[in-house]
């Protein structure tokens, strides 16, 4: 096997504050426009603007839209259970986190 | 290299039906799935079970499969029978999942080719059997490879190099295909939040017949911090406070992930009271913010000086805290 060091290559982060255009997140998550079209149908993906040609994604869609590809297609669900699974794991980590805070200063009393 | 049972994977006797292998598969990769298993290995237990899947949802694989006979034991020794590729054609890597989410610090690709040497040797998707090569055309641009990063909250204000190592197949100048690891120094830019992607351009998968290379999507994680929560670009502290800091007010040094700052607690506040400290979250253009939660934390009494303070209190205040209760 090969094995190459490759010196410092620096990333660009490409969802940033300013969101990311509907052609590059198609780009990036290797779909075409109707696919993610249907993910913003289904309320997976929530951009603005009012036309497709105008949308701009939130940072984080570029996960949102892989996870729930992925659900979809290892979980052999359709979107709407896709959409519902990305809803609750939503709330889980929400939850997780407040337990987490509630967790240390509880420690912290005793 | 190992037998690998893919009937003992899925839990299925071997004369299952494919509506049994199909449920069994769907129970197991719910529980398994990376995204919403908590379970310790699930990453692990994903790819077998979708890897025997591949094979057993899949007639014509199956069949092939089975033609290895029912004697073999999981782990043994195995090499595939001599006439193995006859007769046989199968298409590419079969069920195409993401791989495994790499370990803290490093990294891993999620492509479709990461089923185990088992797999590979007996349906291609390489380099083995000479079937289920993959049909390539004379000029494409390379792949865009997915993986994700572990970085501590800190590198976010500061930005950081890390070292990940990759592993991927690419086809050489013959063809063939050879595996290759790299090591990147990866230059995480600041500001980066969790969830993010970070773009490496030109260091995903190799272009066929001089074209481009494809990109290397980086996915950022946060490591758990000791005391910090991180939403978005807000990050949230918990801050110890003596009774006394909080009632009277004061002036007190604390933490925040770009150094330390000196914090006006006001007088009268109270347990949970949130401070916000503009622009100490995660930089960026809309920088965050650093929201300071107060915890209110009671002294021990043990000794008799503490102890005597306290009573000197049950003295002094008139203080019920369950006013209101009705009781």
């Amino acid at each position: 096997m090969r094995h190459d060091i490759v010196t410092v290559v620096t990333g660009s982060i490409i969802d940033d504050d300013r969101g990311i255009p509907l052609a590059q997140l198609c780009r990036v998550c290797g779909l075409p426009a109707d696919e993610v079209m249907a993910l913003v149908e289904e309320g997976i993906l929530d951009p603005q603007g009012n036309r497709p040609g105008r949308w701009i994604f939130p940072a984080g869609s570029i996960r949102r839209t892989r996870t729930a590809k992925r659900l979809q297609r290892d979980l052999e669900i359709n979107l709407a259970g896709a959409a519902l699974a990305l809803e609750l794991l939503d709330r889980i980590e929400l939850i997780q986190a407040r337990l987490r805070g509630a967790d240390s200063s509880l420690s912290r009393r005793r | 290299m190992q037998y690998t049972d893919y009937y003992e994977m899925l839990g299925v006797a071997r004369d299952a039906t494919q509506d049994e292998i199909k449920k069994a598969y769907r129970k197991l990769a719910r529980k398994f799935h990376p995204d919403v298993s908590s379970e310790p290995g699930a990453s692990a237990r994903f790819k077998e079970v979708g890897e025997a899947y591949a094979v057993l949802k899949d007639p014509e694989k199956r069949a092939a499969y089975d033609q290895l006979g029912a004697n073999w034991q999981a782990g043994q020794d195995f090499s595939p029978p001599p006439d193995w590729n006859q007769g046989w054609e199968f298409r590419g890597g079969g069920h195409g999942h993401d791989g495994g989410w790499g370990p803290g610090g490093g990294a891993e690709t999620f492509d479709a080719s990461q089923f185990s040497d088992f797999f590979e040797t007996l349906f291609g998707g390489g380099g083995g059997g000479g079937f289920g090569e993959q049909q390539r055309p004379y000029r494409a641009r390379g792949e865009d490879h997915h993986a994700k990063i572990v970085i501590d909250l800190e590198d976010a204000f500061d930005g950081a190099s890390r070292p990940i190592t990759l592993r991927s197949a690419e086809y050489a100048d013959d063809g063939r295909v050879a595996t290759r690891e790299r090591t990147l120094n990866v230059r995480i830019p600041k500001g980066i939040r969790q969830g993010q992607q970070i773009r490496l351009a030109g260091q995903g998968g190799q272009g066929a017949g001089g074209s481009q290379p494809g990109d290397l999507y980086l996915e950022v994680e946060f490591n758990l911090h000791r005391h910090y929560r991180v939403e978005g670009a807000d990050v949230y502290l918990d801050l110890p406070v003596a009774p006394w800091e909080a009632a009277l007010g004061t002036k007190i040094k604390i933490p925040t992930p770009s150094g330390s700052v000196n914090l006006k607690v006001p007088k009268g506040s109270t347990q949970g009271r949130t401070l916000r400290l503009k622009k100490k979250g995660i930089p960026s253009k809309k920088s965050g913010d650093l929201y300071v939660v107060l915890q209110i934390a009671l002294p021990p009494a043990d000794s008799e000086k503490a102890k005597q303070a306290y009573e000197d209190m049950k003295v002094e205040f008139d203080f019920n805290p369950r006013m209101g209760m009705g009781v």
